[in-house]
């Protein structure tokens, strides 16, 4: 079904770093040494139920019908992409996988009764993604499994096993016809009303269709409708099964998925975010194309703006107000410490805090944090710790008993947000502290990039505890954070290496340990940290060093994400050009303006590790492979909204 | 957001001898028709900053002011009037209202400073750092300037002991020295310790003080209770606080140290000395933080405060009214370069002029003046109801209220205050006409100053 993935019987080379979407996600390495997931080769598993247990793990990253990305006129690798054709049996939507955004255009341009099937299937496809994403999410399945489980095993299918296109198809038809029988009226109807809905859409569309970007778009949807008329049943047979199911799936999603990101390239939710917000956005010029949606670096417009603004944001405490403008300076960085200072703050509010007459307390303090959440977005994107962090806050707020008077609700409020940093972040760094020293044998060289405060803490641990071993600072631009970490290392008396990023794989070779920190880890075991982190875990792996991630279980997130593009962090884009100490090499610096015209820098903060460079991650629930992180975010979940 | 702000509007400068009088204190010095204190003022307003305390120095010059308050800022300004004795400095007039100071932060202001820069801007990078005092530097008012060179000689009168010396970190956030006053022409002495802690020291000589400080409340009143010989904020208790920002005296601190441990009473000490740890080791670092660990970087044993600088944009305005020349500076540059200073327009709605009278770009003219023929008015700032008469040429002058002017008079580069008279073919060249003085017919100066005799 979802055939991106059916085409990977192509041989290729894993990137890292910045890998696209297309890359396929889970080619199992076979030099791994550590307890993998119990990968197997051999292909038919979606019955078994060790393969339903893994397959949120191998589903596609969720698509938001926001996301654009697909939309846009520059063309993606897509490998394999001439195989579309073989599998048209398969689905007859399958080319438009790559326009699969567009297609409302082109469409009309068809005619009513072709409209009608084309729409159907595309509609399918949409159903599709969204279902795959619903269970991507909900790991633990929050809904029933049954239901969704013939899309999820084909995606494992897919997802694990790069050959047997032919027999997935098969397996599809056997697997359709009985829903099918089952609800034929039912979906019937539905077919109809979503073919009226598209017709509007399409109908809408066409006003702008002036705009709508040509070449492979329009060509690929005109050839479309005629070969679903050829053979459809399968796949208009599977879009009308799939959305009888889907309708409750949909609701539960509605319910607990965020609302999609706010997409920086889409130029009306951006005016209209202006509008709402607290502060000015600036004005984003000379981006690179590809990461135009992430949300602009803003420290040096925004912080004048802000400081004239002080005394007039009445409705933020001073404490959170201080915080927004660490963040916004860079004075505090660090997952960790964000998340204790953002913490801290709030705590700080909460204490200060007195329900206005006529409101509760509950319902008013949510509100509030939530305007200081926003104030501290607009300041630099949130970690996901910090996400969860608030998310455990809002849900204790959410939770507290009516019957409190306001001052006891407080202290509650307070000694939660204690015990949360108590217990998720300096027990869980002490417990990981003990986990990570077991693996640190006398005579080791551990390698560790940046600066991550776990890390460190390991370092110094094992250090104290008598181990002997030699460490290996790697490091890189623009934010040299190693060095930091070097000094205090040094300090402490600990026989330290230090280098740059481009020089990892010439010190790889007398590296017997890779630590690394994390900034969150994603239910499909990628790891996503500091950009650097995946070349150094890649080099790693290359050269058969095991890497051990340390991160504590509060940073674990539910979604899943296969590549750095998507979702990501930009910073300071002047920082890449200029080399601090060396004002020698200024020669980006006086470029006439129209030169500038031409230059976009980039600079990403961070990128994702697939999880098959990482043999073992470090967390306060013990070391686990990076296949076990959805068992831990289903149990943490529970456990810290129980709190 | 937690913040009190004191106006420090005392002073008799003796630099304005002339200019100010019983009648006129400094504050309500008129600059382009309005009190200079107007500026400040208006100021704080627009940044949302509504309780004030203004410290007048003197009974009688805190009833002008608050008469005149009370006047103008009718709805927008809550304004507290503390009067203080007189020359106890700005020290003494803090202390004298210390009881009245419970935010956590105070932002004291000059009453004489006519600038653009946003108090808010102060006041976040004080709050950033968490400073205990936060200076607002701004680059050195370019000073008698003006184009045409009939001003050359105004040169001499420019003291370049007035400014500041002023040592600043790499990164130009700290503020490591700084030198005021007379001690700018002896020898300066800098901080071995401070120069060894951070390694490098910018010494600028293009920055000036404009004397807009955040203290920390504590901080503050904690050296005014110490220090009770410091009488001036900008020479003993800045500097006093910038020399011993690696060596504070225990209490400074241990009153932030302690509310701070209030915090987090709930975590245990072990847990609660890694929190502090993570937080520390995640922040930028000043030169603080090494220096106040020991080389065995265990126990914090030494204290330290942090002195922050707050440079302004050379782009913005800034200027404070401490002498004449700074006088004629401001008055020209409100109403030509900075005129965004002033909210209304210019010229004022109902002047009267005569016939063949021109009144050339960077003018103002106040209400109810009236002007003869043939008259010429150029880069001046005329006050309300003056009477002028024909054949009158003011060139780069200040003429204030109730001036009568009589025929054929050439005012250039002058100050004429209130309720002067100037009778007819007077020629005044660079000269200061005290309030209330009377110039006889045809009388010629150039380069006096001329006063009533006190009685």
């Amino acid at each position: 079904m979802d055939t991106r993935r059916v085409s990977s019987a192509v041989p290729r080379v894993r990137q890292v770093g910045f890998f696209t979407p297309n890359t396929p996600a889970h080619q199992p390495a076979p030099t791994r040494s550590q307890s993998g997931p119990p990968t197997s080769d051999s292909p038919p598993l979606s019955d078994s139920p060790a393969s339903n247990s893994l397959s949120p793990v191998m589903i596609p990253p969720p698509r938001h019908l926001s996301d654009n990305l697909g939309g846009r006129a520059y063309a993606l690798p897509v490998p394999g992409r001439g195989n579309a054709g073989e599998h048209a049996t398969v689905g007859s939507y399958n080319p438009s996988e790559s326009v699969l955004w567009l297609e409302s255009p082109p469409r009309s341009r068809i005619g009513d009764e072709e409209l009608s099937e084309g729409t159907e299937s595309s509609l399918g496809w949409y159903r599709r993604s969204n279902s795959a994403k619903v269970a991507s999410s909900l790991p633990s399945g929050g809904f029933d499994l049954s239901q969704v489980k013939q899309p999820e095993s084909v995606a494992a299918v897919e997802a694990k096993n790069p050959l047997p296109e032919k027999s997935e198809a098969q397996k599809e038809q056997a697997s359709n016809p009985k829903s099918l029988k089952a609800k034929t009226t039912k979906a019937e109807r539905r077919a109809l009303q979503e073919s009226q809905r598209a017709a509007k859409a399409a109908s809408k569309a066409e006003a702008n269709k002036s705009n709508a970007p040509g070449g492979a778009a329009s060509s690929k949807p005109m050839k479309q409708p005629p070969q679903k008329k050829d053979g459809p049943p399968v796949a208009s047979s599977v879009a009308a099964s799939e959305r009888g199911v889907d309708r409750p799936v949909e609701k539960e999603r509605k319910k607990d998925l965020p609302p999609p990101r706010m997409q920086f390239d889409d130029e009306s939710r951006v005016d209209k975010a202006k509008r709402r917000s607290l502060l000015n956005q600036p004005e984003a010029r000379n981006r690179v194309e590809l990461f135009r949606h992430l949300p602009p670096h803003k420290n040096g417009s925004q912080l004048p703006y802000l400081e004239s603004k002080f005394f007039e944001l009445h409705e933020m405490h001073p404490s959170v107000y201080k915080v927004g403008l660490q963040y916004l300076t860079g004075d505090t960085s660090g997952g960790n410490a964000r998340c204790i200072a953002m913490l801290q703050a709030f705590q700080e509010a909460i204490r200060d805090y007195s329900t206005p007459p006529e409101k509760t307390l509950n319902r008013d303090l949510t509100s509030k944090i939530g305007g200081f959440v926003s104030f501290l977005i607009e300041c630099r994107p949130l970690s996901m710790s910090m996400g969860n962090a608030i998310r455990f806050l809002k849900s204790r707020i959410a939770r507290l008993p009516l019957t409190l008077s306001e001052s006891e609700a407080k202290a509650a409020l307070c000694s939660d947000i204690d015990r949360f940093i108590n217990e998720k972040i300096v027990l869980a760094d002490k417990v990981i502290l003990r986990h990570a020293a077991t693996k640190i044998r006398d005579g080791d060289v551990l390698l560790t990039y940046g600066s991550s405060c776990v890390v460190e803490m390991i370092l110094l641990y094992a250090h104290e505890i008598g181990k002997q071993f030699r460490v290996v600072v790697v490091d890189s631009r623009p934010m040299l954070e190693g060095q930091k970490q070097l000094r205090r290392l040094v300090a402490k008396g600990l026989s330290c290496t230090y280098t740059q990023l481009n020089a990892i794989s010439y010190v790889m070779h007398e590296v017997t340990r890779v630590f690394l920190g994390a900034s969150s880890i994603f239910s499909n075991g990628t790891v996503y940290s500091r950009v650097g982190t995946a070349s150094v875990a890649m080099v790693a792996h290359a050269f058969h060093v095991p890497v051990l991630v340390c991160c504590e279980a509060y940073k674990f997130h539910e979604r899943v994400q296969l590549d750095s593009i998507c979702f990501n962090e930009l910073g300071d884009p002047d920082a890449v050009s200029k080399v601090p100490g060396r004002e020698d090499v200024n020669y980006l610096d006086n470029l006439t303006d129209k030169q500038k015209e031409n230059l976009q820098l980039l600079n990403l903060k961070y990128d994702a590790t697939p999880s098959d460079y990482i043999s073992v991650i470090v967390t306060d629930y013990g070391m686990i492979p990076p296949t076990s992180v959805p068992v831990i975010v289903r149990e943490y979940r529970k456990e810290y909204l129980l709190i | 957001m937690d913040f009190q702000v004191v106006v420090l509007a005392g002073g008799n400068s003796k630099n304005l001898t002339p200019l100010i009088s019983k009648d006129v204190p400094k504050p309500l010095l008129p600059v382009a028709n309005r009190p200079v204190l107007y500026y400040v003022l208006h100021q704080l307003r627009q940044s949302n900053l509504k309780d004030l305390i203004v410290v007048v120095e003197g009974e009688d010059a805190a009833l002008h002011v608050g008469g005149w308050i009370s006047k103008t800022f009718v709805d927008g300004l809550h304004v507290e009037i503390a009067a203080v004795p007189e020359d106890i400095g700005t020290a003494g007039a803090l202390r004298a209202i210390s009881h009245h100071l419970t935010a956590k932060d105070i932002l004291v202001v000059s009453g004489d400073l006519v600038s653009d820069v946003p108090p808010g801007a102060v006041a976040a990078t004080h709050r950033r750092h968490d400073a205990a005092v936060t200076a607002m530097l701004c680059s050195v008012p370019v000073s008698g300037s003006l184009e045409s060179g009939s001003s050359g000689g105004k040169d001499k009168t420019r003291k370049p002991g007035r400014y500041n010396i002023i040592g600043l970190d790499p990164c130009k956030q700290f503020l490591l020295h700084i030198a005021t006053g007379s001690e700018i022409e002896k020898d300066s002495r800098l901080q071995k310790h401070i120069l060894h802690a951070v390694g490098q020291m910018e010494i600028r000589s293009d920055l000036m003080d404009a004397h807009m400080y955040a203290f920390k409340r504590s901080v503050l009143q904690e050296v005014l209770d110490q220090k009770d010989t410091f009488q001036s904020l900008k020479q003993d208790i800045v500097p006093y606080l910038v020399r011993s920002q690696l060596k504070s005296e225990a209490l400074l601190n241990g009153i932030s140290q302690a509310e701070e441990n209030g915090n987090e009473k709930l975590s245990s000490p072990n847990n609660q000395v890694l929190v502090s740890k993570i937080l520390a080791n995640a922040s930028t670092p000043s030169f603080h933080e090494p220096y106040s660990m020991e080389p065995d970087g265990s126990a914090q044993t030494r204290k330290t405060h942090k002195c922050c600088a707050y440079i302004a944009s050379s782009s913005s305005y800034c200027v404070r009214l401490n002498s004449i020349q700074a006088f004629m500076d401001i008055n020209r540059d409100v109403t030509g370069e900075a005129d965004h200073l002033l909210s209304d327009n210019i010229i004022g709605p109902s002047p009267k002029l005569g016939t063949k009278t021109t009144v050339g770009p960077h003018c103002m003219l106040g209400e109810g003046s009236e002007m003869g023929d043939k008259c010429q008015v150029k880069r001046s700032v005329i006050g309300r109801h003056c009477r002028i008469g024909s054949h009158v040429k003011i060139v780069n002058s200040v003429v204030m209220n109730h001036v009568t002017i009589g025929d054929g008079c050439i005012i250039q580069g002058s100050v004429v205050c209130s309720n002067v008279q100037l009778q007819e073919r007077v020629v005044l060249k660079d000269c200061l006409v005290g309030a209330g003085f009377v110039v006889t017919m045809g009388n010629e100066y150039k380069g006096e100053s001329l006063a009533r005799k006190e009685k």
